[in-house]
């Protein structure tokens, strides 16, 4: 049978599509088919690597300016305060998203516990307002300490073991947290209702219906963060060392390295992120909810990685998007018009998003491994034949 | 023991059961094997030799379909390349495989590893040999009802051979039997081997060059997934210092263990 | 003393139910390295394909015989979306254990949302025989009947389930391929054939478990499956992957120690033992995940 060991191992590998492993340093857009690009391309894209992220940064930050109309897109124009809502979360999601596939896409690690610490950095946030009575800054400073010290306790334990039994380790974990949170111990958690966040500690630029476009710029500022340390760290000797860890843990173990430490640090960077990511999400939406620390939170995450394209920072980034957006606006959708006039085999599946979602997923693991960014970047390129290297995991 | 084919000084190659030509294998990012070219004399004893790691194992498990690969492999009596071919498809056209670590099933009775292979045998419209089994192997017999994960690694070695044997195959894939047993058990599975090879075409991984020399009567040698050399055994082992360049420290090592061995009592 | 009795006894329907669910689990991860999200859907299909047919299914319902024609029809429905899953959307990615893996995770979001289209989200009454509502005075105590019907039916799953296993050439094919999948091809067998028979085994009892469950909850909604599936994963990885007696011991362990401790803690608390207890038992041993099957 396959040993848990090596299967989260090629986890990453696999889904970026069979052979085309990326190596960490390639260029943007998608890193996860860097490989077969000729000297001069490569050099090209090295080079102007930074820009396109440069203008699509600046584009988005010009966009609560812009006053369009796009029927079907949006249901307002586009920088009503509805639209701002949505693309709020949605860049919310991109950067938790990305947070997620250091472990996932970079690294190699399968973890289902990630909801545990988007949820602390919700949750700490929101009781710190709430019950500490601190200001906003102190309550992010203690988010952070929270968001360093969980995912190192956690990992050192988790990381004891690999593959299935990792995920499993971290499944638990997260499962105690949310356990807790339900369970609402001293009234703290508000168990199923969520803690609403406390307004008068927060700056009013970032509460209010009117105010939603700083709330979009506040998504849009930690999504460049995640990206910018992802791209600094995956360059840097951590994410070779990740990178190596996610090719070819097995050798690494032979030759006597230890992976323990990279993958500690990939674990507890991608955990911080994720903890600040609940802290957005906390400033976007209003309050702490539940669903953040569930299970399905993580494999949403996982669902969105997966979808864009792992190991790949757009990749990450237009899943996680991607994923919220259409999750929403199908839910608007499905009570337009368009979709109640359809005869019942089609609207009942198009008015769940999850559904729609679900489908598209499994299409994209049939159809395009490596995601919508591998999809885009492999184009031109043939695609390799070789069947995947799975002979082994006998042994 | 009758007249096996033994090893002459030159003979002309016989009629190839198995040929394979421009075998490559992938793994992970490496390139294991890059362009094998392999013939398996009907009847005779192939030796596969090389230094650790330069794709011996790779090749038997490509050969099977164990492991992805590309090139051509055509076994007699089969129409076209079996290399497209699933693993149970190309053993049941009467390949037979020995694997390294012999894995026999661990939490299975000795019986029932023997029952697994039966099927082969139908599919290549024979009834599984037991006879053979028992004659070779009597003391599997008496343990048939034992767990085979607490057998010794010789007896596991005999359930991999006595599993395998079952199905009469036409051609037998044997991977290092030899590996970290005993003196005395090198010698009791060397015999074995030599009744087998009898009656089937074998090709044998072995670094036991004592081994080699008593069974094997053509040679391959592999290097970092190429073919370095073909030709006969006893004209390659004659060459002490042509063995020690292709082989390695194989050679200096067997040196040391032909010496603590106690020579297989086989003609020669 | 009759408290504690009821506890037991609630303890073991629960582990009974768990252990419906992980068998299936814990074989086809054992056997094919698939760990699937997608079982919780087998249980959904359990529970709404009895709900349906007690109501439409000729000579189906919600009592008497018709229970079990129901059942039946529930059971069936399970083992054969399990049999089409496993040959249409898992067969093609044979050996692409990750995509495989991914493939169930999009399915169980899916089948949720389109059970949920289909009707509702609320909790829908679920057909209980009116036996099962009835108690059974044990030493005293009053231990409601359904509790037995779920160790019954768990009971009489793992027996046929350890027959199988030992006493079929099927069986054989699989204990040896939960082992070592590559050497049982290299020994001539396709164990492709027997991944579907694995499927939808592990859905007919996942499919099970979810239309004796709703029986026990006396309702079914959409999430039951996913829930439900989180515990018996634990129990999956506790017991053994691959090992249905280690299952069978793993589900009775969490089932009781998470009533017991909900009950003399407070509640919560039984959840977090055992999740605690999966953390301290992979930490012990993580080579305690290797497959046995019997
Ligand atoms: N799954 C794998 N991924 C990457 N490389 C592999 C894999 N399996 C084997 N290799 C490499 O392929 C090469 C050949 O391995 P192989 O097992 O065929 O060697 P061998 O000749 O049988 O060695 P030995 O004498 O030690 O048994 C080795 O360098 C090994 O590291
Ligand atoms: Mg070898």
């Amino acid at each position: 049978m396959s040993t848990p060991q090596d299967l989260t191992e090629r986890f990453a590998n696999r889904v970026r599509g069979r052979g085309s492993a990326g190596d960490g340093t390639g260029g943007e857009p998608g890193t996860g088919g860097g490989v077969s690009t000729s000297g001069s391309r490569a050099s090209w894209r090295r080079r102007l690597g930074w820009v396109v992220p440069v203008v699509v940064l600046l584009v988005l930050a010009w966009l609560p300016y812009v006053n369009v109309s796009v029927p079907g897109l949006f249901s307002g124009v586009s920088n009503s305060p509805g639209t701002m809502q949505l693309l709020a979360l949605s860049l919310t999601f991109g950067g938790i998203a990305l947070s997620y596939d250091v472990l996932f896409g970079r690294t190699g690690l399968l973890s289902f516990g990630h909801a545990l610490f988007v949820a602390a950095g919700s949750y700490t946030t929101a009781l710190a307002l709430g019950q500490l009575r601190v200001g906003l800054p102190v309550a992010v400073l203690l988010a952070v300490a929270v968001g360093v010290v969980l995912p190192l306790v956690v990992g050192a334990v988790a990381l004891r073991v690999s593959g299935i039994a990792f995920a499993m380790v971290t499944l638990a974990f997260a499962q105690a947290g949310s356990i807790l949170v339900l369970r609402n111990p001293g009234g703290a958690t508000g168990g199923e209702e969520g803690l609403p966040l406390l307004r008068e500690r927060v700056p009013d630029l970032l509460t209010g219906v009117v105010n939603a476009p700083y709330r979009y710029w506040l998504a849009l500022a930690y999504l460049a963060l995640c990206w910018v340390v992802v791209a600094w760290l995956v360059r840097s000797r951590a994410g070779h060392a990740w990178a190596a860890v996610r090719e070819n843990a097995e050798r690494l173990a032979v030759l006597g390295v230890s992976t323990y430490r990279a993958k500690l640090l990939a674990f507890v960077v991608g955990s911080l992120l994720g903890t600040l990511g609940g802290v957005v999400h906390l400033l976007v939406v209003g309050g702490a909810t539940p669903f953040v620390t569930t299970t399905e939170f993580t494999l949403a995450l996982l669902v969105m990685v997966v979808l864009g394209g792992a190991g790949s920072r757009w990749g990450a980034v237009i899943g996680g998007v991607l994923y919220t957006y259409l999750d929403n606006r199908l839910l608007q959708l499905a009570s337009s018009d368009v979709v109640a006039g359809l005869p019942p085999v089609l609207r009942v599946p198009a008015s769940e998003p999850l559904f729609v979602l679900g489908t598209l997923f499994v299409l994209v693991v049939f159809f395009a491994p490596g995601g919508l960014a591998g999809r885009v970047a492999r184009r031109g390129r043939g695609r390799r034949t070789a069947p995947a290297v799975e002979g082994e995991d006998e042994t | 023991m009758t007249g096996a084919p033994r090893p002459a000084t030159s003979r002309a190659p016989g009629e190839p059961l198995l040929t394979v030509r421009d075998l490559h294998v992938h793994l992970g990012r490496s390139h294991v094997l890059q362009g094998v070219d392999l013939d398996v004399e009907k009847g005779a004893v192939t030796g596969l030799l090389g230094r650790n790691g330069v794709g011996k194992t790779t090749t038997l498990k490509a050969l099977l379909g164990l492991v992805p690969r590309t090139g051509t492999i055509r076994l007699q009596g089969v129409d076209g390349s079996i290399e497209k071919r699933p693993t149970p498809w190309v053993v049941r056209q009467g390949v037979g495989y020995v694997p390294e670590d012999r894995e026999v099933f661990a939490g299975l009775t000795v019986e029932e590893n023997l029952r697994l292979a039966e099927p082969m045998a139908r599919a290549t419209g024979v009834e599984p040999d037991y006879d053979q089994v028992h004659q070779l192997f009597g003391e599997l017999y008496e343990r048939r009802k034992q767990k085979a994960g607490t057998l010794s690694g010789g007896q596991q070695q005999m359930v991999a051979l006595a599993r395998v044997l079952l199905g009469r195959p036409r051609l037998l894939l044997v991977d290092e039997p030899t590996k970290g047993l005993s003196p005395r058990l090198v010698t009791e599975v060397a015999q074995v081997l030599e009744r087998v090879a009898e009656r089937t075409t074998v090709l044998l991984v072995e670094q036991n060059l004592s081994v080699v020399r008593h069974l094997v009567q053509r040679v391959v040698v592999l290097d970092a997934g190429r073919v370095v050399h073909r030709g006969e055994a006893a004209e390659l082992l004659a060459d002490a210092d042509r063995t020690r360049e292709l082989l390695g420290v194989g050679a200096r090592r067997d040196a040391k263990a032909d010496a603590g061995t106690a020579r297989p009592e086989v003609t020669s | 003393m009759s408290t504690l009795l009821l506890l037991l006894a609630t303890g073991l329907g629960l582990g009974a139910l768990y252990f419906l669910v992980a068998s299936g689990l814990s074989l086809i991860y054992g056997l094919m390295g698939v760990l699937n999200f997608a079982h919780g859907a087998f249980l959904s299909a359990g529970a709404y394909g009895t709900w349906w047919a007690s109501q439409h299914l000729p000579g189906a319902g919600p009592d008497g015989a018709g229970f079990w024609l129901a059942v039946t029809f529930g059971v069936a429905v399970g083992a054969v979306l399990a049999a089409l899953v496993e040959l249409l959307l898992i067969r093609p990615l044979y050996r692409r254990h990750i995509e495989q893996v991914l493939v169930t995770v999009g399915l169980s979001l899916a089948a949720v949302a389109l059970l949920q289209g289909i009707w509702g989200s609320d909790p829908i009454p679920f057909p209980r025989p009116s036996w099962t509502a009835g108690t059974v005075r044990v030493a005293g105590a009053a231990i409601p009947a359904d509790r037995f019907l779920l160790i019954a039916a768990a009971l009489a799953v793992l027996g046929g389930l350890l027959a199988l296993l030992r006493y079929t050439r099927v069986g054989l094919v699989i204990r040896a391929g939960v082992e070592n999948r590559s050497m049982v091809e290299a020994l001539g067998i396709d164990v492709r054939r027997t991944f579907t028979l694995v499927f939808a085994v592990g859905g007919a009892a996942a499919a099970l478990a979810g239309a004796l469950g709703s029986v026990y909850l006396g309702s079914v909604t959409p999430q039951q499956g996913t829930s439900l599936l989180i515990f018996a994963f634990i129990v999956v990885v506790i017991g053994g992957l691959g090992s249905v007696t280690g299952s069978a011991a793993a589900a009775v362990v969490v089932g009781l120690v998470q009533q017991l401790a909900n009950y003399y803690a407070a509640s919560g608390v039984g959840d977090l033992s055992v999740v605690l207890l999966l953390a301290f038992v992979l930490l012990a041993r993580p080579q305690g995940l290797s497959g046995r099957t019997a």
